[in-house]
């Protein structure tokens, strides 16, 4: 087990550490830095700028210097924002955008269960197919798309929510509900499955044969063998989250760090996108490890010790 | 005769797909008396395993449907009583072990907690009463180390220690009708063995009856009273076990028994393989449903399905061969002739 | 039918398909003991050819409303996005100042909103004396919409196509190469891949965009350099799986060819899997297309993929919604289908249901 938490983080680290570089030097060989802008300002403030930032060094070293700062979690300074470090950027900005995600997370979750679960108890009635219809359609349909729509009809036309900006927590409804479509959606088409499957199994049967009553088999033995798989999708849904938040913050107005992103790429602040490429890396590949370890937590089938396949 | 404790009256039982009907049980009928063993054999498709679920209702709802029939079960019939009675007959009076104990285990559960959750749902016993109870069956079925081995996962057995942890299950509750359903088919002949010697072990300890279901006639030689061989979801032969073997009177049967590889037959002597596939169950035509896999094929078995004739004792066939009207050349040896 | 034809027997087959035998006797008679062996078409239906995969696992998808629909869906929509830019004499790229920012208008479908009415309640056509009708409106610029959607369509549909094929070949050689040559060679490619799923697909997809300009080659190769992986995967597994069994060994020890052996043998049997994750390429395909458009990574005007009319519709739903719902209807239509598609292909095509 040890063995195996360890292995597990020092891939983590290499991963991490690989994204770093590639992002470092993809930033690097982009046509133009932020301050070849011609335009505006002369070519004697352009140099000033770039020797400010460093950025006249030979690439080696600004590299080895990138990452001595990354290993103390220093991100660098904003290019855009002057005197504004990115980590500052990061503080101010991922409070919101971690609500709505986990609001979205917690609700899609909740409803999905709730969808996937009546689905597979109901097979082939009307309930399954109407909750295998949203399931597809929240799948389906790209979720800006959902986003932009549910503002302006909502938030718009009815005007029962605010449609955009950070006001208060009635402003946090609409993009986390635009947000947990996808969640619910495919939380629901993955209990359904994993329950179908579970309820098809042998042990069902042994559990009903024995005289346990129905409600009894479906939490004991049913639900209970089908939410263990469900852990996984943990990964995927924090991913599309993440993605999510990048349009539905845009969308929405709200001051979170997916916004903070697509504007930064407009603008290519360079040390602002490979601070936020960073660390949502770093989420991602955490979240997947706890994923792992709470997986052979719970089946008891999984043993650590056979080795790193997860 | 004093009546038995379960019969099994003109059961008929179908599945249903989008488009067909699969008549998968059509019309079977037998008895079974306390203690004792009946065995049913038929191939895969047979109606045999579905027969034996229709007992315990353990049939899914959304797509069988039981079309006919009764199954009297102590004066009671099981086919129209209430969910929750059957629910007390589950397990306590009937219970049954499975084909394969990789998967008829759960997974996530606890041995011991497996093994009593049944007796849990009928009688309210502590926590230590359990274990011991759990430990003490699973040392009836040969497992040693019990206590120990009650916290342990289905996956850390072998595939013939959790056919006995299964066992060790169905029994828990003291039943009077064990039902097996193909309990040695998924697992090494040598494990085989030993859990047929298991059941008639506990047989003889408990007292309880016994429904073998198996596609081997094999494995039904030394332990059933009686058996029923049944095809494209009819019984079409049963008997005492001595009369199946010795004395076959439907042609499938003696097929069955030809294709059968037997210790003492000499090398010369070929095993004969029944030509042809089971009927399609969906569109069973007129007539036998053997006849088109039958040697002895008359012209009326092509037309008419044959009635179940008694041919001596409590053996009975459904077959043509048995009417006096076939004509002597055409009956295989031992066949007709009472 | 064929062997009845066959049959020189003169029975002929009813409406059911049974066979009419004028002389099917009512009661057990003493004549009808008589030995009297299968007849040769029952004999021959017994023995009647299993059919094929193929063949069967195209009349499940068949059986599969879901799965019908979507398909001719797709395949309307695809015509469409051929032949729908021409359907009208505007071109996609065509501006005029007099036309702009005009409501759908459809002679006859005013009942379902192409009224050419605006959100002021006036009738924008008859105030500016526009006798033409634009079945989707026009944009800012007095580009025709409808002629600006089918285009739009066409090109989302052309890239994610063309990375999804990509994915394909380069899945399929990655996948297969790792399978196939196995051991040492397999470990190295199997850790390269691990690698690369840890990294959120998107955000490569973003940066790489960014070195190589918006485009719709650099969105193809950029969607490629993450997407192949889920797909050598596929390959990988399905090649593992297959390579031990019999039929291949058997192919191996008669002296077959490594190359022979994958395009003879493991290739047609792995193509279910392929296919379904084929089917579920795409759809990523054009929504990434879009997400990217729609943060402002897409294509330069006056190109228009779904993405980018999706962010202009947008910018301006609260006045001329149409601009969003089109492009909206189209898209959600495409991933609706696609994955209905897909799921309906993959039900179809699992092995595990044949029997």
């Amino acid at each position: 087990m040890k063995r195996y938490i360890l292995q597990r983080i020092g891939f983590m680290l290499l991963t991490l550490f690989l994204i770093a570089t590639l992002t470092f030097f993809l930033m690097h060989f982009l046509p133009g830095t932020p301050f070849n802008n011609p335009e505006k300002l002369t070519e004697k403030q352009i140099k000033v700028l770039n020797a400010k930032y460093g950025l006249d060094d030979p690439v080696a070293l600004q590299y080895l210097r990138y990452l001595g700062h990354l290993v103390t979690g220093d991100f660098g300074m904003s290019f855009q924002y002057e005197g504004r470090t990115v980590n500052s950027m990061i503080t101010t900005r991922i409070g919101p955008s971690a609500l709505i995600g986990f609001q979205a997370m917690v609700f899609g979750t909740i409803i999905g269960l709730a969808l996937g679960i009546i689905s597979a108890l109901k097979h082939n009635s009307i309930y399954d197919y109407g909750s295998v219809t949203l399931a597809v359609l929240g799948m389906s349909i790209p979720s800006f798309v959902f986003a932009a729509l549910l503002q302006y009809f909502v938030g718009v036309k009815l005007g029962w929510l605010p449609p955009a900006l950070w006001e208060g927590y009635q402003n946090t409804i609409l993009p986390s509900f635009a947000l947990s479509v996808t969640v619910i959606a495919t939380v629901a088409r993955f209990i359904r499955t994993e329950m179908l499957e579970v309820l098809g199994h042998d042990y069902v049967i042994t559990a009903r044969s024995k005289g346990v009553a129905e409600p009894k088999v479906i939490v004991k033995h049913v639900l209970r063998n089908a939410l263990i798989p469900v852990v996984t999708m943990l990964g995927p849904l924090a991913v599309s989250i993440m993605t999510g938040t990048l349009v539905i913050e845009k969308i929405f107005s709200v001051p979170g760090l997916g916004e903070q992103f697509t504007l930064s790429i407009l603008v290519k602040d360079y040390s602002v996108i490979m601070g936020i490429t960073i660390l949502y890396s770093a989420l991602f590949i955490l979240i997947v490890f706890i994923v792992d370890l709470l997986y052979g937590f719970l089946d008891p089938r999984i043993n650590f010790k056979r080795g790193a396949e997860a | 005769m004093a009546e038995p404790m379960l019969s099994v009256e003109n059961l008929h039982v179908s599945f249903q797909t989008k488009d067909k009907e699969v008549r998968a049980v059509r019309g079977v009928n037998f008895s079974l008396n306390k203690g004792e063993t009946l065995a049913i054999v038929g191939e895969s498709g047979s109606g045999k395993s579905v027969t034996a679920k229709s007992i315990m209702r353990l049939l899914p709802k959304h797509n069988t449907k039981v079309k006919e029939g009764r199954i009297i079960y102590e004066g009671r019939d099981l086919l129209t009583a209430s969910i929750r009675d059957i629910q007390k007959i589950r397990g306590s009076d009937i219970s049954m072990v499975f084909q394969d104990p990789m998967t008829s285990l759960n997974p996530t559960m606890k041995i011991g907690k497996q093994i009593i959750e049944g007796l849990k749902t009928y009688q309210s016993i502590s926590k230590q009463e359990g274990k011991t109870k759990a430990a003490e069956m699973l040392k009836l079925v040969g497992i040693p180390n019990a206590e120990e081995r009650l916290d342990a996962y289905p996956h850390q057995f072998s595939g013939g220690m959790r056919q006995r942890v299964g066992i060790a299950m169905a029994l828990a509750c003291n039943p009077n009708l064990l039902i097996a359903d193909e309990p040695t088919t998924a697992l090494d002949v040598t494990i085989q063995a030993q859990i047929l010697e298991l059941m008639t072990d506990m047989q003889k300890k408990t007292g309880t009856a016994i429904i073998l279901i198996t596609h081997d006639l094999g494995v039904v030689a030394n332990m059933a009273d009686r058996i029923a061989v049944m095809y494209a979801g009819e019984i079409i032969e049963i008997g005492r076990a001595e009369e199946i073997f010795y004395k076959p009177q439907h042609p499938y049967t003696l097929g069955l028994l030809q294709s059968m590889p037997k210790p003492h037959t000499s090398r010369t002597v070929p095993l004969i393989p029944i030509p042809g596939t089971p009927p399609d169950l969906a569109k069973l035509e007129r007539g036998c449903p053997f006849a088109p896999r039958c040697p002895h094929t008359m012209k009326v078995c092509h037309y008419f399905n044959p009635e179940m004739q008694h041919a001596s004792g409590g053996h009975s066939v459904s077959c043509w061969l048995q009417d006096k009207r076939t004509p002597k050349e055409n009956l295989p040896a031992g066949v007709g002739v009472v | 039918m064929k062997l009845e034809m066959n049959n020189p027997k003169p029975i002929l087959p009813n409406k059911n398909g049974r066979h009419n035998q004028p002389l099917i006797p009512t009661e057990v008679t003493d004549d009808l003991f008589v030995v009297s062996p299968m007849d040769d078409i029952r004999q021959e239906e017994l023995d009647s050819p299993p059919v094929t995969f193929w063949r069967e696992a195209m009349g499940r998808l068949m059986k599969n409303k879901g799965a019908v629909i979507s398909l001719t869906v797709l395949v309307i929509i695809t015509v469409m996005a051929i032949i729908g830019p021409y359907l009208n004499e505007y071109t996609y790229r065509q501006q005029n100042t007099a036309h702009t920012n005009l409501p759908p208008k459809v002679t006859g479908l005013g009942w379902l909103g192409f009224d050419g009415i605006d959100v002021h309640r006036v009738d924008q056509y008859e105030k500016r004396h526009i006798t033409e009708n634009f079945w989707f409106g026009t944009d800012e610029f007095g580009r025709d919409l409808w002629t600006r959607v089918w285009k739009g369509t066409q090109i989302s549909l052309f890239i994610a196509l063309v990375a999804a094929l990509l994915d394909l070949f380069v899945g399929v050689l990655y996948g297969g190469v790792s399978a196939f040559c196995g051991g040492k060679v397999d470990n190295v490619m199997q850790r390269i891949i691990e690698i690369l799923v840890g990294v959120p697909n998107l955000i490569v997809i973003i940066l790489f965009i960014l070195i190589l300009e918006p485009g719709i080659t650099s969105i193809i190769l950029a969607m490629v350099i993450t997407g192949w992986v889920g797909m050598a995967r596929v390959v990988r597994g399905q090649m593992l799986q297959l390579k031990g069994q019999e039929f291949v060994l058997a192919s191996r020890t008669l002296g077959a060819k490594g190359t022979s052996l994958i395009r003879k043998h493991l290739l047609p049997n792995v193509m279910g899997p392929i296919i379904v994750t084929l089917m579920f390429t795409i759809p990523t395909a054009i929504f990434f297309e879009a997400f990217l458009s729609f943060i402002g990574l897409g294509l330069q005007a006056p190109l228009a993929s779904l993405g980018v009319l999706i962010e202009d519709g947008y910018k301006s739903m609260r006045f001329f919604t149409y601009k969003l719902i089109f492009p909206s209807i189209v898209i959600s239509a495409i991933m609706i289908s696609f994955n209905l598609l897909g799921d309906g292909l993959r039900d179809a095509l699992d092995p595990k249901m044949r029997k």
